[in-house]
């Protein structure tokens, strides 16, 4: 029992750090920061949810347990959300995807970005982005 | 020392060589940019990588206090990020050196910035 749990761990703990590493390197060989985004957010909150859920098996404990799976959930629901953030306010204030990103869904809405770099009426529009 | 006991005490220093690795190779995105949220979403990740390398470590020396080490900086690091994506939101592109078409853009959302700076 106790060599099935060291070796579960120890793929965990393996295989959190792979996780690192994929999205490490998704962060240095992608060509935009939408993309590196999308490498970032899903892979690195695996890998750091993995690790987490090595000292949880390793310790055994209810409180620890608890912890880990409460850090776990937390990094699951935080990382959409500041993926998010990050790519709206980059998308709104005008950096735009690279030559390689087809299908943009946000060209035709009237985000700041729409308007800024068409140069009219942008004069307004830095309150009503920094509005919401 | 059984042969699981050496397999995990191997793959703990495997881990922490990978992830040391992932952590250059992100400082190498922060430090060649080339914009404001290419460094914030690296320093995001950052905090992640540090994250896998806190319960690393609390694996290898058995202390659970770790955990709460690693919940706490992934609060700080998710605020800071979200700081972050306000600040450029609000600051617009002013002063970005490496960005496309950042001088083909007359006016912006960042002329009040500039406005507001002599």
């Amino acid at each position: 029992m106790t060599d099935v749990l060291n070796v579960l761990v120890g793929l965990l703990l393996l295989g959190g750090a792979l996780f690192t590493l994929v999205a490490a390197i998704g962060i240095l060989r992608l060509d935009d920061v939408y993309m590196r985004m999308h490498a970032a957010s899903k892979a690195g909150t695996l890998g750091s949810g993995l690790a987490l859920i090595a000292v949880a098996v390793h310790s055994l404990e209810l409180d620890v347990v608890t912890r880990a799976i409460a850090g776990v959930v937390f990094f699951m629901l935080t990382a959409p959300i500041s993926a998010h953030l990050l790519a709206r306010a980059a998308y709104c204030v005008g950096y735009r995807p690279c030559a390689a990103t087809h299908v943009d869904a946000l060209a035709g809405e009237s985000t700041p970005a729409s308007t800024a770099t068409s140069g009219t009426a942008a004069g307004d529009q830095p309150a009503g982005g920094a509005a919401h | 020392m059984s042969w699981s006991e050496s397999f995990l005490a191997w793959s703990i220093h495997a881990a922490l060589l990978v992830i040391s690795a992932a952590l250059v190779l992100v400082v190498v995105r922060i430090i060649r940019g080339p914009t404001l949220p290419d460094r914030i979403l690296a320093l995001d990740m950052l905090i992640a990588a540090v994250i896998g390398f806190i319960a690393t470590m609390g694996v290898k020396a058995g202390y659970t206090l770790y955990v709460d080490i690693a919940i706490a900086l992934g609060l700080v690091g998710f605020l800071s990020t979200v700081a972050f994506a306000r600040f450029v939101l609000v600051r617009g592109r002013a002063g970005e050196e490496g960005g496309e078409g950042a001088g083909g853009r007359p006016d912006g959302p960042n002329h009040r910035i500039e406005g507001g700076t002599p």
